[in-house]
């Protein structure tokens, strides 16, 4: 208390730019670091998240790649790809139904592992968690600089797979045995798997590294006066996906580990007895007493219970921040509190406790016992009810706004609008009944992309947009950014809109040709509508990537807090330097204070002594 | 600026909307249904739409609405309030029950179709005395009917690939089992889908009211053929189907069993 009062005591209310320099709350070397150590070998966490970014941004072009050679082959089934001749010599250009399960396989895999969990909880978590909290740095800056590192090999493995012999992995992003685990059952199940496999892992423990950081920050760092409930939601929602990381992980970890024993040491976690593939019976068989089945006697359906009791969690660690980066930019944007934060933070951690126990909605047509599908059914239309409370909550905080249309707001505005559809369209399949018709159609691509695309995606441009100046002390383009936000978003909502009526006229997910039966010959022309949309919305992109250097090194220059925000990172420099705040910090309220009457402002900064 | 964000906004609701009253004429919606359970299935699945359209319009249209009405070239400050209980507890409270309302419903035909316990006991076929066992394979199906005795895995078996052929308006049982990876049973027509799990024998019951010929579709991934993993469902009237199966047996029996196996 003490301490507190003295750091009220010299800390007046300070307009941007006006602080003193130099580190106050802690000790940290200001001698200048050579390029290795600031860019390559950094403990910063603003660094770092800028390697997460960057990397994040690369991956999410490759993987946006891949999307558009899958929805050209929907689109025009086995036609050659244009200028594409020299890399597929043996068919001409086109497509061959291997190439195709390896597509969207490592189509789903790198936009899951390598571009979404980076981007939200790596890039943001990283740059925004110490800031946001007015803290140094990290607690444990070096094993942050690990977390990084232990993306490295993760690179290296996921990116060899497309070397190996029989190219990468082609079992879909969940994988399941034993299409993944037996040589002969696929080509991609030759080295590409344990490429797979080992990448996946190493994910893993870089998100490990992460969450436990995080997580300890959180609660270990904040500064004096900052309680949890004085925290952004932004915050809540990293550290409560910290939490599922930490808990979820290790299954996730244990069964890719089960797996590999699997497929290098014939150990038979996954593989049943008697399997004749490709008219070989696999040479797990081949060992023991009567040579066959010695060493298999496993359960497909435990490799699925254990993926899942990880990736369902895991589709929260997908958007939970982008909820709290929603929260935070509609507020400021509108200049409105967060409507109900104490709703949110209580909505947040019910859907992180009940997405330990909805994992078996994957899985209603799997084999497995249908009274457990009838329980796993009534947990699943209940983590609608908090994600329902998340939305009216951000439709409050509009409410009775001053809502100022920049491009961050456009985005967050815009995720809600995506959320919505994609978290409706998740009741139809957590429906059991439903579910038996539409499980594995274009409704579930439907679904996943508004939640994870529409959703997630538009929030972390909206995070991009609204944080860049703190990143890099200039503001991005609006005009661009609205001509990124326009185009993105009507051309995103014809591509995936669609296909929630494709599902229902049964399209499934993952064919090759799904004009090869004649259900679904006459769904070509709107596949061919989806594949042009989707082509325009990669095109658009490029506004932003265009928006994004430029403004890195010629956008206009702001001070500390260009949209008079009220929470702990607009306290910092634009961009802070080396141990983040140049003044003591002492926070007396809430991050939301806007509108006070109290104040003749329209805000409070959380540092504001009144 | 603003009229326009609000009117992109508020085309998510209207085209949303529109695209679904208009797909069943632009033949984007189910298929026909021929099994006995699908109605129901169908019926639960407009019961949520209509839920979920309701909240779908209501919430993107408030959106929009917000978005233009609280404008900042508005004078003054925007109101201040962190919240309402009330709010918060009639928004937790209505979608609640509403929730638990979806939930309850889906239970009887849930346990209708896939309780083993609910599967056909009076009719000729059961879950002990099958119609045939449908084996999945990389990349194809089999169909093994039972022979004269009615039992599966005896040498009066006979075994055909591609088609099989089932007699309509009876309550039909049959076993699914996989030789190799994870497939799945699909008869868009039937609304019903089971994996088929190697290592297991699942029984599955159907009930098809109308003759034809019906895409049998395998819905997992099962390695670079599965999308040509197709087979046919084709349902005849008894005689039909008492014929059809003498035919199979005279093939059968003149090829001699190589093909078996
Ligand atoms: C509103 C609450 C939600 C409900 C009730 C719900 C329900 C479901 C259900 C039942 C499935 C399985 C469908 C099937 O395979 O037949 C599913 C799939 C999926 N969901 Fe959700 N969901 C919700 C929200 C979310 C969110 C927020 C995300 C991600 C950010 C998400 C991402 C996914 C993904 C990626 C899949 C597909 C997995 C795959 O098979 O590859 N869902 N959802
Ligand atoms: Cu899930
Ligand atoms: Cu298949």
């Amino acid at each position: 208390m003490s301490q507190a009062t003295t750091h009220a005591a010299n800390s007046p209310h300070l307009e941007p730019g006006e602080g003193e320099a130099g580190t106050v709350r802690e000790h940290h070397d200001h001698h200048e670091l050579g390029f290795l150590r600031k860019w390559i070998f950094s403990v910063d966490h603003k660094v770092i998240g800028m390697q997460f970014l960057f990397s994040g941004l690369v991956f999410l072009a490759l993987g946006g790649l891949m999307a558009m050679a899958i929805r050209y082959q929907l689109a025009w089934p086995w036609r050659p790809m244009p200028g594409l001749a020299w890399m597929f010599p043996a068919t001409g250009g086109a497509i061959s139904p291997e190439f195709y399960t390896m597509l969207f396989t490592m189509h789903g895999t790198i936009m899951i592992f390598f571009v979404m969990i980076p981007l939200l909880t790596g890039a943001f978590g990283n740059f925004l968690i110490p800031l946001m909290i007015g803290a140094p740095d990290m607690a444990f800056p070096r094993l942050n600089m690990f977390g990084y590192w232990a993306m490295v090999p993760a690179f290296f493995f996921i990116l060899l797979g497309f070397f190996v012999e029989g190219g990468h992995a082609a079992g879909g992003w969940t994988s399941y045995p034993p299409l993944s685990t037996i040589e002969a059952a696929a080509p991609g199940s030759l080295t590409g798997q344990t490429c797979w496999l080992l990448g996946l892992t190493w994910v893993g423990v870089s998100s490990m590294m992460g969450a436990v950081n995080y997580v300890t920050t959180i609660v270990k760092m904040r500064a004096p006066g900052l309680t949890m409930m004085r925290l952004p939601l932004t915050i809540w929602s990293l550290m409560i996906t910290s939490l599922l990381q930490l808990f979820a992980l290790p299954v996730l970890t244990a069964a890719s580990i089960l797996q590999l024993l699997d497929r290098t040491l014939n150990t038979g976690f996954f593989t049943p007895t008697n399997l004749q593939v490709n008219n070989i019976t696999p040479d797990s068989f081949l060992y023991g007493a009567d040579s066959v089945g010695a060493a298999a006697g496993g359960q497909p359906l435990l490799w699925q219970h254990l993926f899942w009791f990880y990736s369902h969690p895991a589709v929260y660690i997908l958007v939970l921040p982008a909820m709290g980066f929603t929260s935070d930019i509609l507020a400021v944007h509108a200049r409105k509190s967060v409507f109900g934060y104490k709703p949110m933070v209580y909505s947040l951690c019910a859907i992180a406790g009940l997405g330990f126990i909805v994992w078996g909605h994957h899985m209603f047509t799997s084999g497995m016992n249908p009274a457990l599908g009838m329980t796993f059914m009534v947990s699943t239309v209940m983590i609608a009810l908090p994600s329902a409370i998340k939305v009216f909550n951000w439709l409050g905080t509009l409410w009775g706004g001053r809502i100022h249309l920049r491009t961050p707001m456009l985005f967050a505005c815009a995720f809600v609008s995506m959320f919505i559809i994609g978290g409706l369209s998740g009741i139809w399949m957590a429906a059991t009944p439903v579910d038996i018709y539409i499980h594995d159609t274009y409704i579930v691509v439907a679904h996943f992309h508004y939640v994870v695309f529409a959703g997630s995606l538009f929030a972390i441009f909206a995070a991009v947009y609204h944080w860049f100046p703190k990143m890099f002390g200039r503001v991005m383009n609006e005009t661009v950014g609205k001509i990124h936000f326009v185009g993105s978003f009507i051309f995103t909502n014809m591509t995936f809109y669609m296909m929630h009526q494709v599902g229902v006229a049964g399209l499934m997910r993952r064919t090759a040709d799904p004009y090869a039966y004649d259900v679904y010959q006459h769904l070509q022309p709107i596949n061919e509508f989806i594949t042009i949309s989707a082509f325009c919305m990669f095109a658009w992109q490029i506004f932003f990537v265009v928006n994004f250097f430029h403004s890195m090194f010629w956008g206009k220059r702001v001070g500390r807090n260009p949209w008079n925000a009220a929470s702990l990172e607009w306290d910092a420099p634009s961009p802070p330097g080396h141990g983040n705040f140049d003044r003591p910090l002492e926070v007396y309220r809430g991050a939301y204070e806007f509108n006070s009457p109290e104040v003749a402002e329209d805000f409070i900064p959380q540092t504001r002594k009144l | 600026m603003r009229y326009f964000f609000t009117l992109m906004l508020l085309l998510v609701p209207i085209l949303g909307v529109w695209t679904f009253v208009e797909a069943d004429r632009w033949q984007l919606w189910f298929p026909q249904n021929v099994s006995s359970f699908g109605a129901e299935i169908d019926g639960l699945f407009d019961l949520i739409m209509y839920m979920v359209g309701f909240t779908f319009i209501v919430t993107e249209v408030a959106l929009a609405w917000f978005v233009f009405k609280y404008s900042a070239n508005r004078p003054g400050k925007g109101a201040f309030t962190h919240g309402s209980h009330k709010l918060e507890m009639i928004w937790t409270a209505i979608p609640a029950v509403a929730l638990l309302f979806i939930a309850f419903a889906q239970m009887e035909t849930w346990a209708k179709v896939k309780f083993e316990s609910n599967f056909p006991k009076e009719g000729k076929y059961t879950k002990e005395r099958p119609i045939a066992e449908l084996w999945a394979s990389q990349f194809d199906w089999r169909v093994r009917y039972p022979g004269d005795d009615g039992v599966i895995g005896t040498v009066d078996d006979l075994e055909r690939s591609y088609e099989f052929v089932v007699p309509v308006n009876t309550d039909v049982v049959f076993h699914l089992r996989s030789r190799d990876v994870i497939h799945s049973f699909f008869v868009p027509e039937f609304r019903l889908k089971q994996d088929v799990l190697p290592g297991h024998t699942i029984p599955v019951w159907f009930r098809a009211e109308k003759e034809g010929i019906y895409d049998l579709v395998c819905a997992e991934l099962c390695g670079w053929g599965h999308y040509k993993m197709s087979g046919r469902m084709t349902v005849v009237s008894q005689a039909d189907f008492d014929k059809r199966m003498a035919d199979i047996k005279a093939e059968w029996f003149s090829n001699g069993k190589e093909q078996g196996q």
